[in-house]
């Protein structure tokens, strides 16, 4: 039980600050569909989230709600990879991390299906139907923007530069991901790496864009070591829940 | 103490066949396959239901109605179960309530495996709800709700939504 507590943080944070950082587009995409996309992508990323704070709260077994281990966590308690809290950008840079993020989190759900807790295998089953549709939808985007214009090529090539070195925290494993995993209860996120990589770098040819050379990845969120941008966003996130803590509707 | 035969699961899925989606007003909750299961007890009403997606904001009222609809033919306590796996998909819909999707304008799923490849095959044209036509195309994957995305007949010139296949 002990390992699958932290384990599932780390899944749902994932997920909770990054269908955060899409719900901010919200009004404010580029066309009306693509506001609606996001917003959508947005609500099934805090959906799966939910049951995953959900379950995490069950077996830590201390009474926390999801509602608890969302609103009433500091930063420095959150274990989303940097990835996840880096700044929305600009359109490309959102739809590009989305890509990165949505490849990831198919390969992660689909071998979560296998997990030994039924609970965690059920959410995969459903979170894995998600991922496949938002996949799909921003592969769609990526070769668009990249295979573009000149314009819509650099802003995607720009992005591609920005996030790369922070992709390496979402396939890199600890002590965490390797007992969960010898425990038959989650996936060591290395053994996804080559998978991952080879579904970008597909779609990544097929928009034109190039991989940089970075040779050092940046880490830190798995540990509670985040960026100054998780504070701002936790405080938009938590402010109605800390200032009404009995609110109820 | 009055005696009183408990209700079957057939008679609670037909009480519950009233409860209608919020977000689909035309197919109940047992149509689309939410409700799983029913059972009565001496303690009480037991509901298992599964949500269409993980994040579907109308889980809560649909839990509601479920009670109350119960509740209403004088059943109760009512416990609500909730389970993830098997995971919800739109072939659970049966051809009647497929029909009635169409009937209220809203092009019915097509098969939920044909979407599971990454990269489908040109799939096959969804048909206007509205004049029949095949004539059409998909405007946005996404739509008004997470079960729906939008399209654009070119024949009768109507957009509409489509039940997303899942």
């Amino acid at each position: 039980m002990a390992p699958l507590f932290p384990y599932l943080l780390r899944l749902a944070d994932d997920r909770l600050v990054l269908g955060h950082r899409l719900s901010e587009w919200c009004g404010h995409g580029p066309i009306l569909e693509e506001d609606i996309a996001l917003a959508n992508i947005s609500l099934d990323l805090i959906g799966e989230a939910t049951l995953l704070l959900k379950l995490a709260g069950e077996i830590e077994g201390q009474g926390r709600s999801e509602d608890a281990l969302a609103y009433f966590r500091d930063a420095i308690d959150y274990r989303n990879a940097l990835f996840a809290e880096l700044p929305r950008g600009d359109f490309a840079f959102t739809i590009v991390r989305q890509f990165l993020f949505s490849v990831f989190s198919l390969l992660q759900m689909e071998a979560l299906t296998k997990s030994a807790n039924a609970d965690l295998a059920g959410i995969a089953a459903k979170a894995v139907k998600e991922a496949r549709y938002h996949v799909r939808h921003c592969a769609q985007w990526v070769v668009t923007l990249g295979d573009g214009t000149e314009e819509s090529h650099a802003r995607a090539q720009t992005a591609l530069d920005e996030l790369w070195r922070y992709t390496g925290e979402l396939v890199m494993a600890d002590d965490v991901d390797r007992d969960v995993a010898n425990a038959g209860l989650g996936v060591d996120p290395s053994t996804l790496a080559s998978a991952w990589r080879a579904e970008v770098d597909r779609v990544l040819a097929e928009a034109t864009l190039t991989v940089p050379q970075v040779t050092y990845m940046q880490r830190g969120g798995r540990d509670g070591k985040h960026t100054e941008h998780l504070g701002h966003l936790l405080s938009e996130m938590q402010i109605v829940a800390r200032s009404h803590p009995e609110a109820t509707w | 103490m009055v005696a009183r035969a408990l209700p079957s699961r057939n008679e609670l899925f037909d009480i519950l066949d009233e409860v209608k989606d919020p977000e689909v007003p035309v197919l109940s909750v047992v149509e689309l396959g939410i409700v799983r299961d029913a059972a009565a007890s001496d303690s009480g009403i037991s509901i298992t239901v599964t949500p269409t997606y993980s994040g579907c904001p109308a889980m809560r009222e649909i839990e509601a109605e479920i009670r109350t609809a119960l509740e209403a033919h004088g059943l109760g306590p009512v416990e609500i179960r909730t389970v993830y796996a098997p995971a919800w998909t739109t072939d659970w819909i049966a051809p009647a309530a497929r029909d009635k999707l169409e009937a209220y304008g809203i092009a019915p799923p097509g098969p939920a495996r044909e979407s599971d490849e990454l990269v489908p095959l040109r799939r096959a044209r969804v048909r206007c709800p509205y004049c029949r036509s095949t004539n059409t195309e998909q405007k946005s994957a996404f739509g008004s709700t997470a079960c729906k995305s939008i399209w654009f007949c070119r024949e009768c010139r109507q957009p509409f939504e489509e039940f997303k296949a899942i």
